[in-house]
């Protein structure tokens, strides 16, 4: 076994998360804070030195009186009001955070959940934040911001103590009060705060409220501000406006990494109050309606020079043929315990595979949007992006410009899985409003978004394995091109490992997606493990339980199991399977049931779930995350798949490529081994990984077809079979 | 060349300047800024920009303005009578059947659509009517509850 941790307490983000790090960071100060608030209590919580990603409150700031200590949490501020405003460089993309950190906020600071308000990603107002993505938000921001409450609490505690004069020991708060022991006396928060500017700075040291003893986080909560998306009223990005907006429109190359030889502008530059900008490959114009910048756009004719490129036909052999140098590949792309060869050259069970997995897209139902507003040499712009920080980045390194001269707001958006770390559309509308002197909007087509974004890498993941008669694995090599090392290192007790990612010149853009590879690697071991519990005759699950030592990845697969009925009688045409695995701090198995039906087609009749994320914070926003991600799964293990050829996607739209729809979604379980011992952490990610394994050996058993690629439904079709 | 031309819209007559080409969505989001109904794909695929016209669902960003004039449009900010939901919009926040929630205004026209025109639909008769909205946070399951307990608040008849 090896001395190396399979389990290790951080994540290390993986290589697509970020493009860079973080610079000067925080420019408001105390004054700017009661200049934004008036009176009040606001608290600032320093950082603690907590293990793993530094995500959050690095900060480098000139040396003023008045400024803030270099690293900081998180704050917040409570007005005479009562009304409670928290701070956060976290976003919102329909994973519910805006819920669930507000419940984490009222347990601490014991009020009620709608007295809070949470300012999120807006760069100006916000500590910093590498960004939203890698299932961060639970297990660091949650505990930020519960931790900035309870030092509030305590402060007003203070407070009331001060002005009533007495030990602190007899004062407790509730339901927005401080009350004294055995006493009629009690205040109000805002009460206390009343006409004052208090500032604390406090280390987030305080005693946090155990899960066990949770009464507002732990419960089911309802989105926070469920009633704005309902009405309509809810402003996402692409429904920003301001006044004497325009519209952009980019002029698109034919093909990827395309130069612009030549522009005739003439015709579009004839249309009345049309701009025509051309700066470089940047090619776009700006018009007051989107209709009349379309129409400018297609009147221009502009030439390319343009390079062949590879298409989707030839892909894996591609990703094999198109390594990066292994002296160019970063530390730690290479894992070796033992003697993987030595025991392949002495037995006879050595068992060999190949998995291929495609491109997809996010797709993302916003497509990219920004409006850029510049006011002098300030750049004001709102867009949909996972990264806000990383985008005032973006920003600052294109116009040449500081980061303080930059303010970057981030509306609840719709949606991102990984797909919105990047800020083109807010490029795209800064440039068209420095030229325009205008505020400037841009809204992707679903064209643009399927061509332009940025793709989940495809991948190549060989494996070699082999085990003992018992069944115990004695040898186990695992190398992966191209699509990601998230989720690479295998959970299972192995005494000799050769685990290797190759990175390859991808012939497609790529990036983050939910769950980046994890759900690649997780295919292929868990399909593998499947090969090789079939070859023992072994069942698959006593197989994964007979291999694995922790306890609690043995927990999701033994009581979702028992859940989902596993050991019982499976009626005859029906087949089962599993996957499952650990990924961003999360525990999850998964259990399909599949049906082959009389004229050949395979049904997915239902879908369980188990899942271990520790404490749970909202059972009911949890759930639905399990759900969608399960439901977004279906997507890339059966249909998904981008077709590319020569720098153009032949699949750029709905029409073309298939999402899953109502009619694919299948029965939903879910179980949540909520451990109030444990933790709380993200579960955005974790639940897709199992899904795709566990449909392919569910197949394999009801048909004794092993599918080995995803998508998986284009490999039926040579035998006349579809699954859905 | 632009063209006025008036239309029903939520219960008000509105005149705007349209070109001949404009789309209804365009013509809402844009000139109206009634931005309840989205763009998802501009093809009539995805179902986020979904309104009733007549009481019927229709794919607005396919639907050119004119062909509406003399028909009544219902946008999202029109279904709720003052703070009074409509059932369906109080079913989809009782189901908490939203996550990101940009195709939820388009569900709900379509949900509408579809209630009023059928009370009491099978599960097989909701997945029919709804499989040209896409969801893809995967809210499918709590969309289908939430219409269910929506039809279960409406009258048999509406208008």
């Amino acid at each position: 076994m090896s001395d190396k941790p399979l389990f290790p307490d951080a994540i290390e983000p993986e290589r697509y998360e970020f493009s860079a790090g973080p610079s000067w960071l925080f420019e408001s100060d105390r004054r700017s804070f009661f200049k934004f608030f008036g009176t009040g209590l606001f608290v600032i919580c320093a950082a603690s030195k907590a293990a793993g990603l530094q995500e959050s409150g690095a900060s480098r700031r000139n040396s003023e009186e008045d400024s803030l200590p270099k690293e900081i949490d998180a704050w917040l501020h409570i007005g005479e009001k009562g009304e409670i405003t928290v701070f956060t460089g976290k976003v919102e993309v329909g994973q519910n955070i805006r819920t669930s950190l507000s419940q984490g906020v009222a347990e601490e600071l014991r009020v009620p959940l709608d007295s809070i308000r949470l300012v999120m990603g807006d760069t100006q107002l916000v500590p910093f934040d590498m960004g939203t993505f890698g299932s961060r938000t639970t297990p660091t921001m949650n505990l930020q911001l519960r931790r900035v409450s309870a030092a509030a609490r305590d402060a007003l505690i203070a407070i009331a103590a001060k002005q009533w004069n007495i030990d602190p020991a007899r004062l407790s708060a509730a339901d927005g009060k401080v009350l004294e022991t055995g006493s009629q006396r009690s205040a109000t928060y805002s009460e206390l705060v009343k006409g004052q500017q208090i500032t604390q700075l406090l280390p987030s040291e305080d005693p946090l409220i155990p899960p066990g003893q949770w009464t507002v986080a732990g419960r089911p909560a309802p989105k926070v501000d469920g009633r704005d998306f309902v009405t309509g009223a809810h402003r996402y990005p692409s429904d920003q406006k301001l006044p004497n907006m325009l519209y952009g429109k980019i002029v698109r190359p034919t093909a990827f990494d395309a130069t612009l030889l030549s522009a005739d502008t003439s015709e579009a530059s004839k249309l009345p109050d049309v701009i025509v900008v051309r700066e470089g490959n940047f090619l776009g114009v700006a018009a007051p309606t989107s209709a009349l910048a379309a129409k400018a756009a297609a009147a221009i004719n502009a030439t390319w020079k343009t390079d062949p490129q590879p298409s989707n036909a030839q892909l894996f052999e591609y990703l094999k043929k198109n390594q990066v140098p292994a002296s160019e590949r970063g530390e730690g792309s290479r894992t070796e315990v033992g003697n993987v060869n030595a025991v392949f050259s002495a037995t006879q069970n050595r068992l060999q595979s190949t998995y291929n997995i495609n491109y997809i897209a996010h797709a993302p139902l916003e497509p990219r949007a920004a409006v850029a507003h510049w006011d002098s040499d300030q750049l004001t712009v709102w867009t949909g992006t996972q990264r806000p920080f990383g985008v005032r980045g973006e920003l600052a390194a294109a116009f040449h410009i500081p980061e303080q001269k930059i303010r970057v707001l981030m509306p609840d958006t719709g949606s991102g899985y990984g797909g919105k770390h990047t800020g083109e559309a807010a490029l795209e509308a800064a440039r068209l409003a420095r030229a325009t002197k205008q505020p400037v909007k841009i809204v992707w087509t679903r064209e643009e978004e399927f061509t332009w974004a940025y793709f989940r890498p495809a991948g190549v993941i060989e494996i070699t394995s082999a085990a003992d008669p018992s069944g115990k694995l004695i040898a186990w090599e695992f190398h992966n091109y191209n699509s990601g090392g998230a989720g690479i290192r295998t959970y299972y007790d192995v005494p000799n490992q050769l685990i290797e990612f190759h990175a390859v010149k991808s012939p497609l853009r790529q990036g983050s997606y939910r769950g980046l590879a994890a759900t690649a690697n997780h295919f292929a071991r868990e399909v593998h493990m499947d090969e090789i519990a079939y070859s023992l005759k072994m069942d698959p699950l006593q197989f994964r339980v007979l291999n694995l030592k922790e306890e609690r990845l043995r927990a999701v697969f033994t009581e979702g199991a028992k859940k989902f009925g596993w050991s019982g009688p499976k009626p005859a045409n029906h087949g089962y399977g599993v996957g499952g695995g650990y990924e961003k701090l999360g525990y999850v198995a998964t259990f399909v049931e599949v049906a082959s039906i009389p004229d050949g087609n395979i049904k997915i009749l239902r879908v369980l779930t188990a899942f271990d994320c520790g404490a749970v914070v909202n059972p009911d926003g949890l759930r639905n995350q399990i759900i969608g991600a399960n439901i977004m799964g279906i997507g890339g293990a059966l249909f998904e798949a981008i077709e590319f050829d020569n720098g153009r996607i032949l699949n750029n739209r709905f029409s073309k490529y298939r999402v899953p729809r109502f009619r694919d979604v299948p029965a939903m379980d879910s179980l949540l081994l909520d451990r109030k011992d444990q933790p709380p952490v993200g579960a955005g990610e974790a639940p897709i990984v199992g899904l795709a394994p566990a449909i392919s050996n569910a197949v394999f058993d009801v048909s004794g077809i092993r599918l080995r690629t995803l998508p998986m439904a284009p490999l039926l079709v040579p035998q006349g079979r579809q699954i859905s | 060349m632009p063209s006025t031309i008036n239309l029903l819209i939520n219960g008000q007559t509105v005149r705007v300047d349209a070109g001949p080409t404009d789309t209804l969505l365009s013509v809402l989001r844009e000139h109206l800024d009634l931005t309840g109904s989205k763009y998802g794909c501009g093809e009539g695929q995805c179902g986020a920009c979904t309104v009733l016209i007549d009481g019927k669902a229709h794919r607005s960003c396919i639907t050119p303005v004119w062909s509406v004039t003399g028909k009544s449009v219902t946008t999202i900010e029109g279904l709720a009578r003052g703070q009074h939901l409509h059932p369906v919009q109080q079913a989809f926040l009782d189901e908490g059947a939203m996550q990101c929630a940009y195709c939820t205004s388009g569900m709900i026209m379509s949900a509408v659509s579809l209630l009023n025109n059928k009370h009491n639909p099978s599960d097989a008769e909701i997945l029919e009517f709804m499989q040209g909205n896409i969801c893809r946070c995967g809210t499918y399951p709590r969309i289908v509850a939430a219409i269910r307990k929506a039809t279960a608040a409406m009258p048999e008849t509406r208008p």
